[in-house]
């Protein structure tokens, strides 16, 4: 596909976009760091709640309820931005994209690599962006098609129910080493750390805090294991409503060669899908509900990009640049419906793209 | 107190604890209660002088039970939290108290320059003041313990603000048993302003005064250091165990009077100077848009003389606050001579000079 602006407006759209960044970088300040500790305080006190209710039974659901709250934020609204380095600037070490480690399985070090680096610098190009489908699914009509993909449904269930898990494994690029592009041995260095993360985030949900409870160990691990789940599934709805409803689009390799800061932006705009919804929604997600504002601008501290979303959307349909956003329901019936059409091949006279499928610029 | 710190610094509490940590936890409770970071109360500010524009201070500060101590001669990182500001600062302090054990009290003297808002602040601070440290660093220190005096001289030669880790060494000398029994005469060179800028001046005198074969040379004013002056009061000053700690001009001079003296030991403010001799191509701010032609200074002191502000510390390479995103190009580091030439990695730009053409992320 190529760019529908010619170089000169790439660049101009660019100029903005630069403009807009600089002006929020050069306004960070207390209430920015209020606002993450603040957010910090309160999963804290999730936690605990959630961790000491597991001492009534009764309370168990509730229990369940606090502690995935708190694990939602903490991966989410903390623990992702944080390793962002949105938070750098202030300095503090337990905020530090340096030095945070989160609350799951897949290592902060290989995070920051998969994540910040290659899903953040190739976001969406085919052949690139890993976060196409964790090489386990097929999320795009250019992956082409074959029977194992006829699974496709199955495996989307399997990886949102073992997310963390499947994160966890996303830099062993497994799929490659099945393809014979990967050695085993390039994985060495990574298994220690994964397994090395796997015993501390283990001992922590499945034997520490259950056995603190006694008697209720098997409750307590089956409510920890129930946070985990919960956050897991959230997660992992959030993140394919940001990459995958109908409007966001994929790139190759080709097309994104000798890219300009200009078309980067652009790219990011195009391959990502915004969420509409209520402020505590927002939090939830991590802000990842302003996807777009994310791909943009990574490191901004993600508070910002609900307060910059309406100028964003503005610059685009001022160029004419999709920006995809729409209530969750919706997306997540077109991510679904998405991965339930590409387990099939592709039909030869290929309908015009789904009804639904909106590159509306005014939707919702 | 010993199996609280040992529960506290656990595996087993560190995963309970996780990710936010122990410590994050036991500083809501008090903000003296540690398991692994260090934090520290001021306990006390005594002023030394009011050299107009730059007064000196010393700061007593209690460490929390974490501090292992340190030995003469070395520095500490002082993270500040400014009051208003979201932005913590990190600066380097050389110890002035003689040799600390685990958790004991030390003082950290300051000079509160113009520009400089942590000395300031520091400078004026009050007791209670909580900051954050970490563990004593740096090599600058005595090579003998004091309590195995050898019997070879010493020799410290100090400007300034630099006075304070040479006097760490002679206090601690003095406290542990050092007198003029000891046979191992020790010979203090100090630089100073004027005398109202003369940094413990009454216990200079008091020192000099006594019998314990120490020798105290003061300089006050347009004095600068020279070899002539050096060689009259240590004539086998090259076979001598020096320390010598100042301002980059007087090291300089001191360096060249030790030409390659393997006795000099040296403490500096600044990074040494880089010279021109690879000074070419362009400096690329690829953050800002800006664009300076590359004079061989480091890449901190290019970006602030384009008008930029980028985070930094100690300025002399070991804090990391400056980390810095090059994207292409080499650097030399100025203080190993290493080069780099990586993409994308991350740099000290304090002590990262370009080779030639340069892109950083500022």
């Amino acid at each position: 596909m190529k760019p529908h602006l010619t170089p000169q407006q790439l660049e101009a759209f660019g100029n903005e976009m630069d403009a807009l960044r600089q002006r929020v970088l050069a306004d960070l300040g207390k209430d920015d760091a209020a606002y993450i500790r603040e957010v910090v305080r309160r999963q804290q006190q999730l936690e605990v709640l959630g961790r000491a209710l597991f001492y009534l039974p009764p309370a168990w659901p509730l229990a369940v309820a606090a502690l995935s709250a708190s694990k939602i934020l903490e991966n989410m609204e903390i623990g992702h931005n944080v390793m962002h380095g949105q938070y750098d600037w202030m300095g503090d070490p337990h905020l530090s994209s340096r030095v945070y480690e989160w609350d799951n399985v897949c290592p902060s070090e290989q995070w920051k690599y998969s994540h910040n680096y290659i899903h953040h610098t190739f976001t969406n190009i085919l052949g690139k962006d890993r976060d196409i489908g964790y090489g386990i699914l097929r999320m795009d009509e250019d992956q082409e098609w074959h029977p194992y993909y006829l699974g496709n449904p199955v495996y989307a269930l399997l990886l949102m129910v073992f997310f963390e898990w499947g994160v966890a494994m996303h830099d062993l690029e497994v799929e490659n080493i099945v393809k014979g592009t990967r050695r085993l041995e390039e994985n060495k260095a990574l298994h220690a750390g994964i397994m090395r993360k796997v015993r501390r985030q283990a001992l922590k949900d499945y034997v520490l805090f259950p056995a603190l409870t006694g008697p209720l160990f098997p409750l307590t691990l089956a409510g920890n294991a129930a946070a985990n789940l919960v956050r897991n599934v959230w997660a992992f709805n959030i993140i394919f409503c940001g990459h995958f409803p109908a409007g966001a689009e994929t790139f190759s390799t080709e097309e994104c060669e000798d890219e300009t800061r200009g078309h980067w932006y652009y790219r990011q705009v195009l391959g990502s899908a915004n969420i509409s919804g209520g402020p505590l929604f927002h939090v939830m997600s991590g802000n990842l509900s302003h996807q777009i504002e994310h791909h943009l601008f990574p490191d901004l501290p993600a508070r910002r990009y609900p307060q910059i979303a309406p100028e964003v959307r503005e610059i685009c349909e001022r160029y004419g640049i999709a920006y995809t956003t729409g209530p969750l329901r919706r997306q997540l019936m077109s991510v679904a419906r998405k991965i339930c059409r590409l387990a099939l091949p592709d039909r030869a006279t290929a309908p015009p793209d789904e009804p639904v499928a909106v590159r509306r610029p005014q939707a919702a | 107190m010993a199996l609280v710190s040992m529960i506290t610094r656990s595996r087993t509490m560190a995963a309970l604890a996780s990710p936010h940590g122990v410590d994050h936890y036991l500083s809501r409770i008090n903000p003296m209660w540690a398991a692994h970071e260090v934090r520290a109360r001021v306990v006390g500010v005594r002023r030394e002088t009011d050299t107009p524009g730059a007064p000196v201070a010393t700061l007593t500060l209690q460490p929390t039970t974490t501090w292992r101590g340190h030995r003469a001669g070395q520095y500490v990182q002082v993270g500040l939290d400014l009051p208003g500001s979201a932005r913590r600062m990190t600066r380097c302090f050389s110890i002035s108290s003689p040799a600390s054990g685990p958790g004991e009290q030390i003082t950290l003297t300051i000079r509160s320059h113009a520009d400089g808002q942590v000395s300031k602040y520091l400078v004026e601070a009050e007791p209670g003041q909580v900051l954050h440290l970490s563990q004593a660093q740096g090599d600058f220190t005595l090579p003998v313990s004091p309590a195995t005096p050898g019997i070879d001289p010493l020799l410290f030669i100090t400007g300034g603000s630099g006075i304070t880790p040479a006097m760490s060494m002679v206090r601690t000398l003095l406290r542990d048993g050092y007198d003029g029994r000891a046979g191992r005469p020790v010979t203090f060179l100090h630089y100073a302003r004027s005398a109202a800028d003369q940094i413990y001046a009454d216990e200079l005198a008091r020192i000099a005064a006594a019998d314990n074969n120490v020798t105290v040379h003061l300089r006050h004013g347009d004095a600068v250091f020279n070899e002539l002056e050096l060689r009259r009061l240590a004539p086998r000053y090259r076979d001598t165990d020096t320390w010598a700690c100042g301002p980059a001009g007087m090291i300089d001079l001191v360096r060249a009077a030790y030409a390659e003296s393997p006795r000099l030991r040296l403490e500096l403010f600044k990074p040494p100077a880089t010279g021109t001799g690879s000074a070419k191509g362009d400096l690329v701010f690829s953050g800002s848009g800006e664009q300076v032609a590359n004079t061989g200074a480091s890449i901190l002191e290019q970006a602030e003389e384009a008008g930029l502000a980028p985070a930094f510390g100690c300025r002399m390479g070991i804090c990391f606050s400056c980390t810095t995103r090059k994207a292409e190009g080499i650097v030399r580091n100025v203080l190993s001579g290493a080069e780099s030439s990586l993409p994308d990695e991350d740099i000290q730009i304090c002590v990262s000079a370009p080779v030639g053409d340069c892109v950083v992320d500022l």
